[in-house]
C-alpha cells in the first residue's frame, strides 16, 4: 500500500503553521476554485461522490449530512467544527488545530459557501491553550487577509467565525450538546428527531463535523472526489490521523491510508510494543471502542469494515496500546472513573448506570469483590445501550463488556484472591 | 466584572446577532480569567448586561468542570490521570506531587500558593503523562521534571 497522505504533507516547523507559508504551499487556492468556480450544489455535490465517513467516531458519511441542508431555503444555517477532543486516547485533531489551522478555516470556508452558512463555530475544549491561540492567530490572519466577512475574495459570499472555547466536559463534544453549549447553557444532549441538520444550533439547520474531516473538504475541491475515493478502500475513502499512545515504541500523531495493515502499523512505523514487550490489547478508537487482543489484530486493515468485523471500530483514531502484564481490572477502573465523572445526569440509565459501575469496579480492586459482580457489570451494560439520549452509556458499555469478554478471568482471579493476577500493575516504565 | 464589559462588546461582532445566551460562557471564563473565580457579584452584573435568567448563570457554572467559585491556589496543578497517563506512570507523578506539596487532590496549600488537582484526558496522550499547570500543558513528567518546574515556580 502506498500510504498517501492528504493532510500531514508538509514538514512542520516553527512557522509551517502561518498564513504566508500556507499559501506558499497553494493554500486558500481551494477557496478560489470553489467561490470563483463551482455552485454551492456543485461543491456538496463533489464532498458527496468523494465518499468521506466522519473522523470523529460515528462515521457517518460526510456528504449525506449536507445534503440535508437546502442552501436556499430562505432560514439561517450554521456550521461547527468539532474541536472538544476529549475522547481519551484522542489527540490528533490537535494535531491540525497546532499545524494546520488554515487547513481547517479554508475548508470551513468552502462548506460555509455550500451550506449557505453566513455564521459558523469552532468549539475547541477549553483546556486547550496552544491549540487555542494557534487557531485565533489564524483567524486573526485571515480576517485581515479578507478571507472572512464581507465579500470574500470579492464576491458576494460573506463569513464570519467565531471560535467558541467549552469550560470542562467531555459530552459536550457529543454534537447536540456542543450546540446547546454554544447556546451558553449546560452541555445536556438533545433528542433525535429532529435531526440537527434540521434543527440544530438556534433551532435552524445545522452541519457538525469533526475537525479532521472538515480539513478535507479543501484537498477534495482541488482534487475532485473521484480522486478522494482511490485513496483508501471502496467503502471507506480517505486517510486517517491516528493518534497512538500507552504502551509504544514511538508514539504520536501519524496519517495512514485507510486499509493500512494494522499489525504493521504497530511493529513498523510505531516501532512496536514499549521495551519489546508482548502485546495484551489495542483500544483502537478512544476508550469507548472495543479493545482487540494482539492475536485479533494480526489479519485486520486499519478501516470500518475489518474492525466492525472484529467486533470494534476505528472511533476516533485514538489508539492506546497496552502491554503485556497490565492489570485489566484497574484499567477498567480508571474507564469507568472517568465515564462516572463526565456522565452529564440527565439520563437516567447513565447517571446510575455509571456510578454502579464505579462503585463495583472500586470493590473488586479493594478485594470485597463479590460473587455475580461480573454478570452484574454486563446487566447494567447491556441496560445502557440504547436507553440514553446520546451515545455515552451505550459506549460505556461497550468498553466495559469489551474489556470483561476479553479478560474475564483476571476479574474472577481478582473477585475470589481478592488481588489482581498482575500485581495492580499499570505502569509500563520506558526504560525497561 | 463591569471593566469587561467593552471587552465583552467587542465580541459580538462576529456572533450572529440576538443570542445573548451564547456570550454566557464567554463572559464566565473571562470573567474568571480576570478574578481567579465567579463571585456572586459577578453573577449579579452578568444577569443585567445580558439580560439571561440568573439560574441559567448558575447551571452552566455548576457544570462545566473548569469554573470555580472560590479562590484557589496562586498556582493550579492539575494531573490527568486517564488511560494513557497512568499506562506511563500517572499515579507516581500523583504521588510525587502530593508527597512534594503536602496536599491531597483537592486542596490548597496553607500559603496559599498552589492547588492540586486531578484532571481528566487532556488529549495529549502520546507525550504522557502530562500536567496542566495554569494554562499550560507540562508533557513526558517524570518526578525530576516535576521539582524543576516547581524550583522555577517559586
Amino acid at each position: 500500500m502506498a500510504n498517501t497522505k492528504l493532510l500531514m504533507t508538509f514538514p512542520v516547523t516553527e512557522t509551517s503553521h502561518t498564513l504566508a507559508e500556507y499559501r506558499a504551499r497553494g493554500g486558500y487556492g481551494a477557496l478560489e476554485k470553489a467561490l470563483r468556480q463551482m455552485t454551492p450544489q456543485e461543491v456538496v455535490a463533489e464532498v458527496t461522490a468523494s465518499g468521506i465517513q466522519g473522523r470523529g467516531g460515528a462515521a457517518f458519511p460526510m456528504g449525506r449530512k449536507w445534503a440535508v441542508v437546502h442552501p436556499n431555503d430562505g432560514q439561517s444555517h450554521y456550521l461547527c467544527a468539532n474541536a472538544d477532543e476529549g475522547e481519551p486516547g484522542t489527540f490528533k485533531d490537535r494535531w491540525i488545530l497546532e499545524y494546520a489551522p488554515h487547513l481547517l478555516l479554508e475548508s470551513m470556508l468552502i462548506a460555509s459557501y455550500a451550506l449557505q452558512v453566513r455564521n459558523a463555530f469552532i468549539y475547541i475544549r477549553g483546556e486547550f491553550d496552544l491549540p487555542y491561540r494557534r487557531l485565533a492567530a489564524a483567524l486573526e490572519e485571515a480576517y485581515a487577509a479578507g478571507y472572512f466577512g464581507e465579500r470574500i475574495l470579492g464576491t458576494d459570499f460573506a463569513c464570519d467565525l467565531v471560535i467558541y472555547r467549552g469550560a470542562g466536559s467531555y459530552v459536550c463534544g457529543e454534537a447536540s450538546a456542543l450546540i446547546t453549549s454554544i447556546e451558553g447553557k449546560r452541555g445536556y444532549p438533545r433528542n433525535r428527531p429532529p435531526r440537527l441538520t434540521v434543527r440544530g444550533l438556534y433551532q435552524k439547520p445545522t452541519v457538525i463535523n469533526n475537525v479532521e474531516t472538515l480539513s478535507n473538504v479543501a484537498w477534495i475541491i482541488t482534487n475532485g472526489g473521484e480522486a478522494f475515493k482511490q485513496v483508501g478502500t471502496a467503502k471507506d475513502p480517505g486517510t486517517r490521523l491516528i493518534s497512538i499512545s500507552g504502551h509504544i515504541e514511538r508514539p504520536g500523531v501519524y496519517e495512514i491510508e485507510i486499509g493500512y495493515p494494522f499489525a504493521k502499523f504497530i511493529d513498523e512505523d510505531c516501532g512496536g510494543i514499549l521495551g519489546g514487550r508482548a502485546l495484551k490489547g489495542i483500544i483502537p478508537g478512544g476508550i469507548s471502542t472495543k479493545v482487540l487482543t494482539g492475536k485479533e489484530i494480526e489479519p485486520l486493515t486499519l478501516d470500518n469494515q475489518s474492525l466492525a468485523a472484529a467486533g470494534s471500530s476505528m472511533g476516533s483514531g485514538g489508539m492506546i496500546v497496552i502491554a503485556e502484564g497490565t492489570c485489566m481490572v484497574r484499567l477498567l477502573q480508571v474507564l469507568l472513573r472517568f465515564y462516572h465523572h463526565e456522565s452529564c445526569g440527565q439520563c437516567t440509565p447513565c447517571r446510575e448506570g455509571m456510578g454502579w459501575l464505579h462503585r463495583i469496579i472500586d470493590r473488586i480492586v479493594v478485594g470485597e469483590g463479590r460473587a455475580g459482580d461480573i454478570e452484574r457489570m454486563y446487566q447494567i451494560s447491556a441496560w445502557n445501550d440504547g436507553t440514553t439520549i446520546c451515545g455515552m452509556g451505550d459506549a460505556a458499555g461497550y468498553a466495559t463488556s469489551g474489556i470483561l469478554n476479553k479478560f474475564r478471568d483476571e476479574f474472577e482471579y481478582f473477585i475470589e484472591h481478592k488481588r489482581s493476577r498482575c500485581n495492580g500493575t499499570l505502569e509500563c516504565p520506558k526504560s525497561s | 466584572m463591569k471593566h469587561l464589559i467593552p471587552e465583552f462588546e467587542k465580541l459580538r461582532a462576529r456572533y450572529p446577532a440576538g443570542f445573548e445566551s451564547s456570550f454566557v460562557l464567554p463572559c464566565l471564563r473571562r470573567i474568571q480569567e480576570d478574578r481567579g473565580y465567579v463571585a456572586d457579584r459577578d453573577i449579579d452584573a452578568l444577569v443585567e448586561y445580558l439580560g439571561v435568567p440568573r439560574i441559567q448563570i448558575e447551571e452552566v457554572l455548576s457544570f462545566y468542570g473548569q469554573f470555580r467559585r472560590k479562590p484557589i491556589g496562586r498556582c493550579h496543578i492539575q494531573a490527568c490521570r486517564n488511560v494513557s497517563c497512568s499506562l506511563l506512570g500517572a499515579e507516581r507523578i500523583l504521588d510525587h506531587l502530593t508527597k512534594k506539596l503536602g496536599i491531597a487532590p483537592g486542596q490548597t496549600t496553607a500559603d496559599g500558593r498552589y492547588t492540586l488537582s486531578t484532571v481528566e484526558c487532556l488529549a495529549a496522550c502520546g507525550t504522557a503523562p502530562v500536567l496542566m499547570i495554569d494554562d499550560a500543558y507540562h508533557e513526558s513528567m517524570t518526578p525530576e521534571k516535576i521539582d524543576a518546574l516547581l524550583a522555577a515556580l517559586v
